[in-house]
């Protein structure tokens, strides 16, 4: 089968965070990603959390409460937040569900 | 509806790993008929809302039959039944309301009907209280390009 479950790679630089999510988001993997994302925030205390979408192959309404958990829990801790890289079908999510109302969506990722 | 020209059923246990294996089997069953890429991530996503709503809310914490059935039509339609045993959903139009959700504090979306109705050609919702559920969907293929 061709399905990758989605895993996040975390990176700070100048006390930004970054969180690069991979692979395909659903109900199965959304927990993890969330644990790992919000660990990170919590004991990073970034002035910026950037969540990298560029390389998710997949998401379904799963990745919409996953991000919009994650922009949440920065506004809470006074953290801006924004989503990157969000292409085609996955921004299409987004749209749909109206958080491109909500959420700082930035272009492309420069590879 | 006429008689399918090919169908496959399939019962698997309500586990959040057989999420992805619901909807690439979709997917497998959808691309004998050549759907274009959009029409497959339509199903792919439509799919995986249905088999979550299963795992996440039809059996809670317990775990439960799945039965998906898939049916393809001369007329490049598919029908998709994914259907449950489970507790039921009590007021159906309420529950497919966009943004409506019973657990919140797992952040579910409620949008997994509004994504289901909006990437497929057809959304039909039956429930019974602690009976189970059945989401039946019809996307309906482009022509093939001659």
């Amino acid at each position: 089968m061709d399905t990758k479950n989605a895993a996040v790679k975390l990176e700070s630089v100048n006390n930004m965070l970054r969180a690069a999510i991979t692979g395909e988001i659903d109900h199965h993997c959304a927990k993890n990603i969330r644990q790992e994302i919000d660990a990170a925030l919590l004991s990073a205390s970034p002035d910026k959390l950037i969540i990298d979408m560029s390389d998710v192959t997949f998401m379904d309404s799963s990745g919409l409460g996953l991000i919009l958990g994650r922009y949440t829990k920065a506004e809470e801790v006074g953290t801006a937040f924004a989503v990157q890289g969000a292409h085609g079908r996955v921004r299409q999510m987004f749209d749909m569900a109206g958080l491109d109302r909500i959420i700082t969506f930035e272009g492309d990722v420069k590879k | 509806m006429k008689k399918s020209a090919n169908t496959l059923k399939l019962q698997f246990d309500s586990l959040s790993q057989n999420e992805s294996l619901a909807r690439s089997l979709a997917a497998a069953f959808v691309m004998q008929l050549n759907p274009t890429v959009a029409e497959l991530a339509d199903i792919k996503c439509a799919v995986s809302e249905a088999v979550t709503n299963c795992t996440v809310h039809a059996y809670r914490d317990a775990v439960g039959p799945v039965y998906m059935a898939m049916h393809a039509y001369e007329n490049r339609k598919i029908k998709i039944e994914i259907r449950d045993a489970g507790c039921g959903i009590p007021d159906v139009e309420t529950a497919m309301q966009p943004l409506y959700t019973t657990d919140a504090e797992n952040e579910r979306s409620g949008m997994g009907f509004t994504v289901m109705d909006s990437f497929m050609d057809g959304l039909t919702v039956r429930s019974r209280p602690g009976k189970g559920t059945k989401v039946t969907m019809i996307k309906k293929l482009s022509a093939l390009p001659r």
